[in-house]
């Protein structure tokens, strides 16, 4: 072991001590590594990996603007749907107003024809009675004074009298017919 | 650098313990080839450890280059690999230290000085390489050299000569009676020391590893006798636990040396205040 290392010593070598052949040949080596590296290989991956990020941006980009653009329809529909739940809404009160209004009117129409209806008739059944009454009261007092005339065999000539009979007659038929009611 | 002649691998010899040889212990000839080509002392040489270094370069272009020569938006197996390794150093290093708008520039050459080192270190537990390129100080000082160039120049360039001055001795008017001690220690520390220190970091690393690995590695083989099999055994294990944290030191280390270059570039754009 000795004698190695005395050999080593000896051959005047120092590891610290650069050979000159292999500093050249280790720049010559560096070199070749660094010339292929910065001129051909790295700007060409350089080249590809800002394609990629371009690539891969670009496709975020694209999301995104869809993702605005559905965004944006949603919120339009939206709107669409509330305009039209609102005119519904709308058309529905609407509705029922001009049906309230309708119903009134033809509530108050039918009311009217009615009370017209009604008003007629209680007017003709007035005029009716009346005429029947005078008619009857006529017939009353010609057929009263004829039986008189008969049974007494002669026209009376106390007018007033007889007018006075009468009216006590008719009277009574009235009040008979009062209580018949 | 001559090639020794009494270096011999413990393989290479049927030396045992209790054999009556001594143990082969690892040293600093364990880091001396014999060139493949050449003449050691003429200067004019081609060791293992240049192949490596070259190889190493040739394979690291490789797989960039299968990974990114045709690269797609959508990546295959291959390019996500060297991407994620890429995006690590990209943002986990110079973004972080330097920041995005000024570290763009200093990408290419973080990331080749990573992937670099970190090649040379892996070669240290390849089969039949099984030697770190980085353990040989020329290949750390190439790099760290490299780095230095660009601080000082960097610095020159963004402060101009007072500003350059102030800068590396870390000039600060609060430090007062302080102050002349503190620049002189800021600049031998920052200009003289820095890129010594940055290289020998990794360096001393590698050649650490390296001369474990040998150790135990020798050792396996060497206690292989007698009663000396059972330590054998442990030293085999320590073989296989040490190749592990060696995979992590060489990781480990790449990245330091490129955090380290990242923070002197970060100081040198840094305004002072």
């Amino acid at each position: 072991m000795s004698q190695l290392l005395i050999t080593a010593a000896e051959s005047g070598e120092n590891p610290l001590i650069p050979p000159i052949p292999e500093l050249v040949i280790g720049l010559l080596a560096f070199v070749i590594v660094f010339g292929f590296l910065a001129k051909k290989l790295l700007p060409n991956i350089n080249k590809v990996l800002e394609e990629r990020r371009e690539a891969i941006e670009g496709g975020i980009e694209k999301a995104e603007a869809a993702q605005t653009e559905a965004q944006s329809v949603l919120e339009q529909y939206k709107a669409q749907l509330a305009e039209a739940r609102h005119e519904a809404a709308r058309l529905r009160q609407e509705a029922q107003e001009q049906g309230a209004v309708l119903i009134a009117e033809m509530r108050a129409e039918g009311q009217r024809q009615r009370e017209e209806i009604v008003a007629a008739g209680h007017a003709q059944i007035d005029a009716d009675r009346k005429a029947a009454a005078s008619a009857l009261r006529q017939d009353v007092g010609k057929l009263a004074t004829d039986l008189a005339g008969k049974l007494v065999g002669e026209s009376l000539e106390d007018h007033a009298r007889q007018s006075r009979v009468i009216d006590r007659f008719l009277d009574d038929l009235e009040e008979k017919a009062e209580a018949t009611r | 650098m001559s090639a020794d002649p009494t270096q011999v691998l413990a393989f290479e010899t049927d030396c045992h313990i209790f054999d009556g040889c001594g143990f082969p212990a690892p040293g600093l000839h364990s880091f001396l080839f014999k060139p493949l080509w050449g003449d050691g002392d003429s200067n004019v040489y081609f060791n293992k450890t240049m192949l490596l270094a070259l190889l190493g370069s040739i394979i690291i272009v490789g797989f960039f280059w299968a990974a990114f020569r045709k690269p797609k938006v959508v990546p295959g197996k291959l390019q996500m690999v060297a991407e994620a390794g890429y995006d690590f150093i990209r943002r986990g290093v110079v973004y972080e230290t330097i920041g995005k708008k000024e570290g763009e520039k200093y990408v290419p050459l973080v990331v080749s000085l990573f992937f670099f080192i970190w090649m040379m270190n892996l070669w240290s537990i390849v089969p039949v390489a099984q030697f770190p390129v980085t353990s040989i100080i020329s290949y750390p000082l190439v790099l760290a050299v490299i780095v230095y160039v660009l601080w000082v120049s960097l610095t020159f360039k963004r402060h101009g000569f007072v500003g350059f001055f102030k800068n590396v001795t870390g000039y600060d008017k609060s430090l007062g009676a302080v102050l002349p001690l503190a620049m002189t220690i800021e600049f031998f520390s920052n200009l003289l020391v820095r890129p010594f220190t940055h290289a020998v970091r990794l360096f001393a690393n590698m050649f650490a590893g390296h001369t474990l690995l040998l150790l135990f590695t020798i050792a396996s083989w060497y206690l292989l006798n007698g009663i000396g099999i059972a330590y054998a055994g442990v030293s085999f294990i320590m073989t296989i636990v040490m190749t592990a944290f060696e995979l992590f030191i060489q990781a480990l280390q790449a990245y330091v040396f490129v955090l380290l270059t990242c923070t002197y570039i970060q100081g040198a754009l840094a305004e002072h205040h």
